[in-house]
């Protein structure tokens, strides 16, 4: 199985360890993982503005990077959604689709694919999980709050493997962070409103950390802590599954 | 009327207004997703509610498929029933239709229940503007009109308006005790007030919500019976309807009563659901057919399915944004998400700004009783606007530019490099309220000195 390991372009820029540890844990699992080096972004960024015209270049990059992989995987459930239902290569329509059908995001992927039933990692706190809505809602990492199904969570499963990890209740359970991409600077109002409105529930269930599997919701998050001077800090779920948050 | 209420320009604009009043925005919110939590409990309590909004769905994609001939069965039912009916092809002849008939029995004053096509069509000002009163007798819309504001939710008009606030304009309008905002109090006041319009009105206006092609009749479904009571106590009832109100048969209201209420307010069914078949002896029925765009929504091949909606406002109350940022910050007459997305239809330019009023979360679509994909067509309008020159050129030539950097490594990465670099040595820059939108409320992320790039070729590829 070979795997090639899709990095977000602003995880890759701003948050480094997030990549590092999804490597390593892959790695840790026995996985033969490659980093394709001239990979950028999915494209999100000028599709949701209207502009999927723009992001041509990003998907042909993208094709040609990730096509001749097993499978792809990512710390990332927003941007494995976008290239599962918006990645268009009109020369390599094949390859495309081959990818569509194999990228995974990092929790499905291990309890999908590699059907892990144990890992070697301890963190020791009380830990708020935001499920982001691309995950949730786009590849229903989880059940979803407004659906009459059965309970379920793939990133829940995962962090109940953590050692001494405390899971705390929410009152929205998935509600949206408002990061949304441009959203957050084009309606900046109601996007910080949102943020804050999500902070106060896991700070209100006296979180120490909040986790989740999109890095961008959690930047957002990670902002309006900071500028409240909270004490509350974020991790990305791929540094918890890899025991490796310093 | 509503054009005194001016809608400060987009929905972002306007958003930010709303929640200059935080207190105020936290207790919609909590409002709103009190409802939204109401609804999810009666959805379970049911069985098969997923395959019930299947069936629905499914239904109406039948009655979309096959519009024009449900559309004439229907007239001819009602025409045998003898109820006299009427095609506007859009909103102008729909309101010169309710006026002539108006002026045809020479009357003055008109009681109107709730009728969301009615404010699409802004009948009420039109009215006005030629001498008629007309008075909404839906305590919320009652509550909206003396405000003289337009509702701001579909199924709650004064959902944005606290009981002391409704106190002050009965205070002022109906003469309730200065200070009184007690809901029992305010709504007996308001129950006498219009109990005496229904008994001095000669004509009634109502909405639709299901036209039955087989029988050509209605339903009309209130909580307060004020539907019924303007119809049956005036000598003529006008009802108004869009066209893709029908449905085929009478036993499917079966699968779309269970499903309005529960999705709208969590009741399980709404209390009064009153079935109108023929005029009462003496009485004169009129029913308006109104098109209005939907025949052009209706060959959208990516939107036409939005035409299924049956206006529960479930996707109002769940989505984040518009409990945030309220109904009239959306400047048009459905708000929230599937005002959204039948906006752009009606005017692509006034509206251009109401598909990227969200984060296309996708909340909306999982509560919607007739499964309509709203936030996959919230992005899809993104596209056509943007196609056709709707979004603005600033924002145009940025993505332009950003899709040539990321389409290209080399650039990428240095962009990525001294963009870091930058962020590092001159943080007030990055950190400048003014010029970075990100940063008026959060904080910047601190940028590390190697990308993941960076580590991965020192630290890995020398072992490979």
């Amino acid at each position: 199985m070979k795997v090639g390991l899709f990095i977000p372009c602003y995880v890759d820029q701003f948050y480094p360890q997030v990549a590092i540890a999804t490597l390593q844990l892959l790695e840790k699992l026995g996985l033969d993982v490659d980093y394709p080096l001239n990979q950028t972004c999915c494209g999100q960024p000028m599709a949701n503005s209207g502009f999927e015209k723009y992001a041509k270049g990003c998907d042909a990059l993208f094709t040609k990077n990730f096509a001749q992989y097993d499978y792809i995987v990512s710390p990332s459930g927003s941007c494995v959604l976008h290239v599962k239902e918006h990645l268009h290569d009109d020369k390599n329509p094949a390859e495309a689709k081959h990818i569509q059908s194999r990228i995974y995001e990092l929790c499905e992927f291990l309890t999908d694919i590699l059907q892990i039933k144990d890992l070697d990692a301890r963190f020791p706190h009380k830990v708020g999980f935001h499920i982001s809505c691309h995950g949730q809602r786009g590849l229903h990492l989880s059940q979803m709050s407004e659906l009459v199904a059965e309970d379920f969570s793939k990133p829940g499963y995962l962090l109940n493997m953590v050692k001494d990890l405390e899971l705390i209740p929410l009152n929205r359970k998935d509600e949206c962070c408002g990061f949304g991409g441009t959203f957050c600077v084009s309606e900046e109002a109601v996007s910080v409103k949102m943020g804050k409105d999500r902070v106060q529930d896991h700070l209100q269930h006296q979180a120490e950390y909040i986790t989740g599997g999109d890095m961008s919701c959690l930047m957002h998050l990670e902002g309006i802590l900071r500028r409240q001077k909270s004490p509350v800090k974020v991790v990305h779920i791929a540094e918890i599954l890899n025991g490796s948050y310093a | 009327m509503h054009n005194e209420h001016i809608i400060p320009t987009d929905h972002a604009t306007a958003a930010e207004v709303f929640l200059q009043d935080e207190e105020r925005a936290n207790w919609h919110d909590k409002a709103l997703w009190f409802i939204r939590e109401k609804r999810d409990v009666a959805t379970k309590q049911i069985p098969d509610w997923e395959l019930l909004r299947e069936t629905a769905s499914q239904i109406k994609q039948n009655v979309l498929g096959n519009l024009d001939n449900y559309l004439e069965q229907f007239e001819q039912n009602a025409l045998q029933n003898g109820i006299k009916v009427h095609w506007a092809a859009d909103a102008a002849e729909h309101n010169q239709i309710v006026l002539n008939i108006i002026q045809q029995h020479g009357i003055q004053k008109l009681v109107k229940s709730k009728s969301m096509l009615t404010e699409e069509c802004h009948l009420n000002d039109y009215l006005l503007e030629n001498g008629i009163d007309v008075i909404d007798t839906d305590l919320g819309e009652r509550v909206v009109q003396l405000a003289k504001e337009p509702p701001s939710h579909i199924v709650l008009p004064c959902i944005h308006k606290r009981k002391e606030e409704v106190g002050e304009l009965f205070h002022i309008h109906l003469g309730t005790e200065k200070g009184a905002s007690d809901p029992a109090y305010l709504t007996e006041a308001a129950r006498q007030h219009l109990r005496e319009k229904f008994l001095t009105s000669d004509l009634a206006i109502t909405g639709v919500n299901f036209a039955i092609a087989e029988t050509g009749g209605f339903v009309v479904c209130t909580n307060e019976g004020n539907a019924d009571m303007g119809a049956h106590l005036a000598k003529v009832h006008i009802a108004c309807m869009g066209i893709e109100k029908i449905i085929p048969k009478a036993e499917n209201l079966g699968v779309f009563l269970r499903l309005l209420a529960r999705s709208a307010t969590g009741q399980p069914i709404t209390t009064y659901s009153s079935h109108f078949h023929r005029p009462a002896k003496g009485q004169e029925m009129h029913l308006v057919l109104v098109d209005n765009g939907r025949s052009v929504q209706l060959g959208r091949k990516d939107f036409y399915n939005s035409l299924k909606c049956i206006r529960c406002g479930a996707c109002i109350n769940t989505c984040p944004v518009y409990r945030r940022s309220g109904g009239h910050s959306y400047h048009y007459a459905i708000s929230g998400p599937i005002g959204a997305i039948l906006a752009p239809n009606m005017d692509m330019r006034k509206n251009a700004d109401l598909p990227f009023a969200s984060t296309l979360c996708g909340s909306c679509t999982n509560v919607c009783p007739v499964k309509i994909d709203i936030h996959n067509q919230l992005y899809k309008w993104r596209q056509v606007l943007g196609e056709e020159g709707y979004v603005p050129a600033t924002k145009k030539q940025s993505m332009k530019a950003m899709g040539s950097l990321l389409a290209n490594p080399t650039l990428y990465r240095i962009a990525g490099k001294s963009g870091r670099t930058m962020m590092r040595l001159l943080p007030g820059l990055a950190n400048n309220k003014a010029m970075n939108p990100w940063a008026k409320q959060r904080d910047m992320p601190a940028p590390p000195k190697e990308s993941f790039r960076d580590w991965y070729l020192k630290n890995k590829k020398q072992h490979d």
